[in-house]
């Protein structure tokens, strides 16, 4: 479990790092944290002839908090931005989803951004940015593009970056009005990839009913997988809302694959539990705390 | 008068340094050689047609690429069946590099050495093997199915077949008032130390010699291996054991094809070649356990009383057998645990498939063997209406038939006759950790909130202590300071704290100048290894007998120089004194200076003993006739059989209503090892092996799918927990001492793994209400189960059915 030679570049500008990664084009790829990377090249199931490692570039080191959102650079470790208070106030979501990104040790290194350039359909953060409508900035040398997370996921760890392009901060938007966030999964340990996890956001108007209710799923489709729930609930408080019936709204539209850890079949029951269990969560917190905030 | 330390919770003195980053273990060493790396099988069953190394010689670095044709003299043989046994009719061992036919993925074909393992395994891929692929016979099922066979002169993959038998059994089973069969499967699991395996082999052409260090179990099983193996004198060969970071079982295997290869290649190349296995290689060519399919049949009264108990064992040893049939022979005979089986009768078939090898793992056919009984002991109960705790109780050997001899023979080929044991007042003090006669209350307390509860309950005795022998050496230098010597190695255990603490007892030292040499051929060459529970049983009683003697030899040569009668004197914190004059006392390194005299002088001690410092009697020789220099000593110990040890363990879980997730609330161990030496270290063991014993029952398993294909052969998918998923281990002894050895002491290494299943087991049926028969168990299983039971497929237990407003419906 060695990886093969590669050339290592260490550019200390983010426009050092563009030169870089214009010049090896398709045999680049970017190293942040590392934590999928290395041991992806260990096991030899990738060898780029190039590794730019942007671990220098203290520039993208930042969470930035605006009152649309939360702006992550890409040396921003999941830690970091799970510690942010600011971040955690406008878009809980965030802290919801990193706790269970797995350990903290894993925390300190792996970046946000990365994660998201890894484009894991278990993971976490590919489903927050989902389900809040975030986006990530592209740069390449001499040109730059904005791209939404429903354009941003191509495929299991498949993401729209192209050769020469990297991914220079995500974008996580604050949801607008009385809205609750609740991040819930089942792992086989703590900490492992999801058998299934679910985010969900609801949305209250100032009578205290449902007007949205939306929830994005992890492990159980090739990219994040956001489904408006809304119909189910809609008008309902949220204790006579009938959030099984969303819940079972929501399994129509999912077909999970089966692996060693779970069947198919459990996947989509542990689905059904555990958008029932995110769904109402988040509409309790839309009650109570988030009202001040979004008001504010 | 110093403090006794055996007995006592000292910490284990070696912590420090390895926590700190300051041990050396394999990888550790060597860094100059050349680092080999090999191409393995990536098929379960196919014939090498071709092997083209041609497109790998260019690659930089490279210095040697071979095949099973390069391989000289006794490598080239078979690797030794270690273990013979009549009943192993058709014992197969591998090629040290696969010879036409690979038996299973990982089996390893090509050896490349290179500068660095990172140009050695960029060779490796450059090699282009080519095969005839045969089919692959995977899982018990289709081994004993015969239709394919792994090995083509081994008829219907039975590498064993083995009967014991005490009593009629099928006859007591026919004429019992009550009779049970059940149908169990136990699934592969393996040791997955933190360290995998490793070697590093140096060769002195000038002294023809060749020094191996091996993170291995046992450094002079392998010394005499490769002794054979390379046709060295045993004198020319010498194993060390480092530092060694865990090894569960799989390290006393030996010798690893690598073990072989890695030396034979230092010799040849004439320079230091290491190869240090990594985590893909251990899942896929060391070694795993446990993987049995069992059939029980038992008749009993209407007590839960057994009148006979008749056990089928289908068990998987993967494609070879070098170790042997230790493992269904240890399952077959401590499935018995602390009952009385009544007429018993044991078959088992040892069968090959095309998978990685079967070899000991912590507990080594008991985790196995206990399942089947526990299941079978709930399901008395359950099918009686009566308590499971009592139907145990009404089973078990009772104090005063100790010892008590079950009639049949165990794994080290004696008879299996338990020492010691009070397993009536193992339960009592169960029960009362548990609170298992409160359970009830709980349960409902849980169930009025929407929980789903069990408690479960497993017992066991596990033999320890197997022979043949150890041996220990102890020396005082003239410093006063303590070297220890004994030849089995250690992973982990705290041997230097151990032993430490007994010879400052046996021989009256400071516990701080006393430092252990384990596993290091050079210092003592005598020695079997640490495997079955058996180091401080054997070393520590041995290095107890070698502290004797030198205490014996220290107050002959101190009672000279002080005038006394021996038997008047005592040796206190190193110092030899007159037990009622303190004054008249002489210190431990002065006796070990006089011990030696010496021609020369090159410090204070040695100018103390030359023959022309001292007033010695010129009428008598320097050495007595009956005498050797020096204050040491030596001594090996070897019992007439095992030393039995046991435990009694209980476990509460919950069971997710919704999402079948499963949980262990407490779980609770007595536990039973004689007098403890050091409980710290023991109660440290059975934490280890309780993680392990959970891992086994809810996590972890080798998943092969019908290919051969290890599909989980990375800790991203072989589950082995976190703390986060082990419970805080609550543990109470009894100490009821053997007979057998002058410690009075049993094995404790794999107690906490031992009865995992079972227990929790136990404790998820009685949370479900169904049986559960087959383990690891994780939550999709227990969420398909729930289906079946609610479908009318899997019946409910029979307490349900009498009192259904106890348990959940499903």
């Amino acid at each position: 479990m060695k990886p093969p030679a590669f050339k290592y570049h260490a550019p200390a500008s983010l426009a050092e790092a563009l030169d870089a990664l214009d010049a090896v084009g398709h045999d680049g790829k970017v190293l942040a944290g590392g934590q999928s990377l290395i041991p992806i090249l260990n096991m030899r199931l990738a060898a780029p002839a190039h590794l730019v490692d942007i671990n220098r570039l203290s520039e993208l080191a930042y969470v930035r908090t605006e009152p649309g959102g939360v702006t992550v650079g890409a040396l921003a470790r999941h830690a970091d931005v799970e510690r942010d208070a600011d971040a955690y106030a406008a878009v809980p979501l965030l802290r919801q989803g990193l706790r269970l990104v797995a350990h903290p040790v894993i925390r300190n290194r792996g970046t946000t951004v990365g994660s998201l350039a890894h484009a894991d359909p278990s993971g976490e953060m590919t489903a927050v940015l989902a389900l809040l409508g975030g986006s990530v900035d592209l740069v390449r040398k001499g040109a730059s593009r904005t791209v939404g997370a429903e354009d941003f996921f191509a495929g299991p760890l498949e993401s729209c970056i192209e050769p020469g392009e990297m991914a220079v901060s995500a974008y996580f938007p604050r949801l607008a009005g009385r809205t609750g966030t609740e991040f819930v999964e089942a792992a086989r340990r703590h900490g492992d990839y999801a058998m299934c996890g679910v985010a969900a956001a609801v949305t209250l108007d100032d009578d205290l009913r449902v007007t949205r209710a939306r929830a994005a799923y992890l492990s159980v489709s090739p990219v994040p997988l956001v489904l408006d729930l809304t119909e189910a609930v809609h008008g309902a408080t949220p204790a006579t809302a009938r959030w099984a019936d969303a819940a079972a709204l929501a399994v129509l539209s999912i077909e999970p694959e089966p692996d060693i850890h779970a069947t198919a079949e459990y996947r989509a029951h542990l689905a059904r539990v555990l958008t029932e269990r995110a769904l109402r969560a988040a509409a309790q917190r839309a009650t109570s705390t988030d009202v001040e905030r979004t008001s504010r | 008068m110093t403090e006794r330390m055996i007995g006592a919770p000292v910490p284990r003195t070696e912590d420090a340094r390895l926590v700190t980053g300051r041990g050396h273990y394999l990888d550790d060493l060597g860094a100059g050689a050349y680092e080999v790396a090999f191409v393995r099988s990536p098929h379960a069953h196919a014939r090498i047609t071709s092997i083209d190394v041609e497109a790998a010689l260019d690659t930089e670095g490279l210095v040697a690429v071979y095949l099973y044709e390069d391989l000289t003299g006794k490598v080239a043989e078979p690797l030794p069946l270690l273990i013979p046994h009549p009943a192993l009719t058709h014992g197969r061992t591998a090629y040290p590099l696969a010879k036409d036919v690979v038996r299973h993925v990982g089996e390893a074909i090509v050896m490349v050495v290179a500068t660095d393992r990172y140009r050695a395994e960029d060779a490796c891929e450059r090699i282009t093997v080519e095969y005839e692929f045969l089919p692959p016979v995977v899982g018990i099922d289709k081994a004993a199915g015969g239709e394919h066979l792994v090995h083509a002169d081994v008829p219907g993959n039975v590498a064993a077949h083995m009967v014991q038998e005490v009593g009629d059994a099928p006859a007591a089973i026919a004429a019992a008032p009550n009779r049970l069969e059940l149908q169990l499967d136990i699934e592969r699991s393996a040791c997955m130390p933190m360290e995998g395996r490793g070697v590093l082999a140096r060769w002195d052409e000038a002294d023809a010699s060749m020094r191996v260090y091996t993170s291995t179990q046992t450094s002079t099983g392998v010394r005499a291996a490769v002794a054979a193996k390379l046709e060295l004198p045993l004198d020319r060969v010498e194993v060390i054991t480092p530092d060694v970071g865990g090894g569960f079982g799989v390290k006393i295997v030996h010798p690893w094809p690598e073990e072989v290869l890695v030396p034979w290649a230092a010799r040849l190349l004439g320079h230091e070649v290491k190869w240090t296995e990594d985590r893909r290689e251990h899942f896929v060519s060391s070694a795993h356990e446990r993987g049995q399919l069992q059939t029980v049949r038992v008749g009993f009264d209407d007590e839960g009383r057994v009148l006979g108990l008749d056990v089928e064992i289908l068990h998987d040893n993967g494609a070879y057998t070098p170790y042997g049939i230790i493992v269904p022979i240890i399952t077959s005979t401590q499935l018995l645990g602390p009952y009385k089986p009544g007429a018993y009768r044991v078959d088992f078939r040892s069968l090959y498939t095309n998978t990685v090898i079967v070899t000991p793992y912590r507990g080594a056919g008991r985790p196995q063997g206990v399942f089947a009984m526990e299941r079978t002991m709930d399901a008395i109960a359950d099918h009686l209406g009566r308590d499971r705790a009592d139907v145990r109780a009404a089973n078990f050997i009772q104090p005063h038939e100790m010892p008590y001899d079950h009639g049949l023979l165990f794994q080290d080929g004696r008879p299996l006759i338990y020492d010691s044991g009070d397993f009536p007042a193992s339960l009592d003090k169960l029960k009362k950790l548990v609170g298992w006669d409160d359970f009830e209350v709980f349960r409902a307390q849980a169930r009025a909130e929407g929980r789903r509860v069990g408690i479960g309950i497993g017992c066991y005795v596990e033999g320890t202590g197997v022979g043949p022998y150890e041996g220990g050496h102890v020396q005082v230098e003239t410093s006063g300071k303590v070297n220890v010597a004994t030849g089995l190695t250690s992973q982990g255990q705290g041997h230097q704290t151990a032993f430490a603490q007994v010879v400052a007892d046996e021989l009256g030292v400071p516990f701080e100048d006393v430092s252990v040499t384990t596993g290091d051929t050079r210092r003592f060459g005598y020695a079997v290894g640490t495997f079955a529970s058996r180091a401080a049983v054997m070393s520590g009683n041995a290095i107890a007998l070698a502290a004797r003697k030198v205490r014996e030899k220290a107050l002959r040569i101190a009672g000279e120089a002080l005038g006394a009668d021996p038997g008047d004197l005592e040796i206190v914190d190193g110092v030899v004194r007159v037990k009622d004059d303190h004054s008249s006392a002489i210190p431990l390194g002065t006796v070990a200076v006089l011990s030696n005299p010496l021609r020369y002088a090159f410090d204070d001690a040695s100018k103390a003993a030359t023959q022309f410092g001292g007033n010695a009697d010129p009428s008598r020789p320097p050495v007595a006739e009956d005498d050797e220099p020096g204050l040491e000593g030596r001594d090996f110990y070897s019992p007439p059989r095992a030393t039995f040890a046991n435990g009694m363990h209980a476990a509460i879980v919950e069971t997710d209503p919704e999402t079948a997730e499963i949980r262990v609330l407490r779980y609770c161990v007595i536990h039973d090892c004689g007098h403890l030496l050091n409980p710290l270290i023991v109660e440290g063991q059975v934490h280890g092996g309780v993680a392990q014993g959970v891992a086994g029952a809810l996590y972890e398993r080798m998943e092969y799918d019908e290919n051969g294909q290890l599909l989980n052969a990375s800790f991203m998918d072989f589950l082995m927990p976190y703390a986060s998923e082990v419970p805080s281990v609550e543990i109470d002894h009894l100490e009821t001492p053997s007979p057998l050895n002058p410690l009075g002491i049993k094995g404790a290494g794999e107690a906490g793994v031992i009865p995992g299943a079972a227990v929790l087991a136990s404790a998820i049926e009685d949370a479900e209400g169904f049986p559960i028969t087959r383990m690891p168990i994780q939550p999709s299983e227990l969420f398909h189960l729930r289906r079946r039971h609610a479908a009318g497929e899997i019946p409910p237990l029979r307490r349900v059915r009498t009192a259904p407003e106890e348990f959940p419906t499903a």
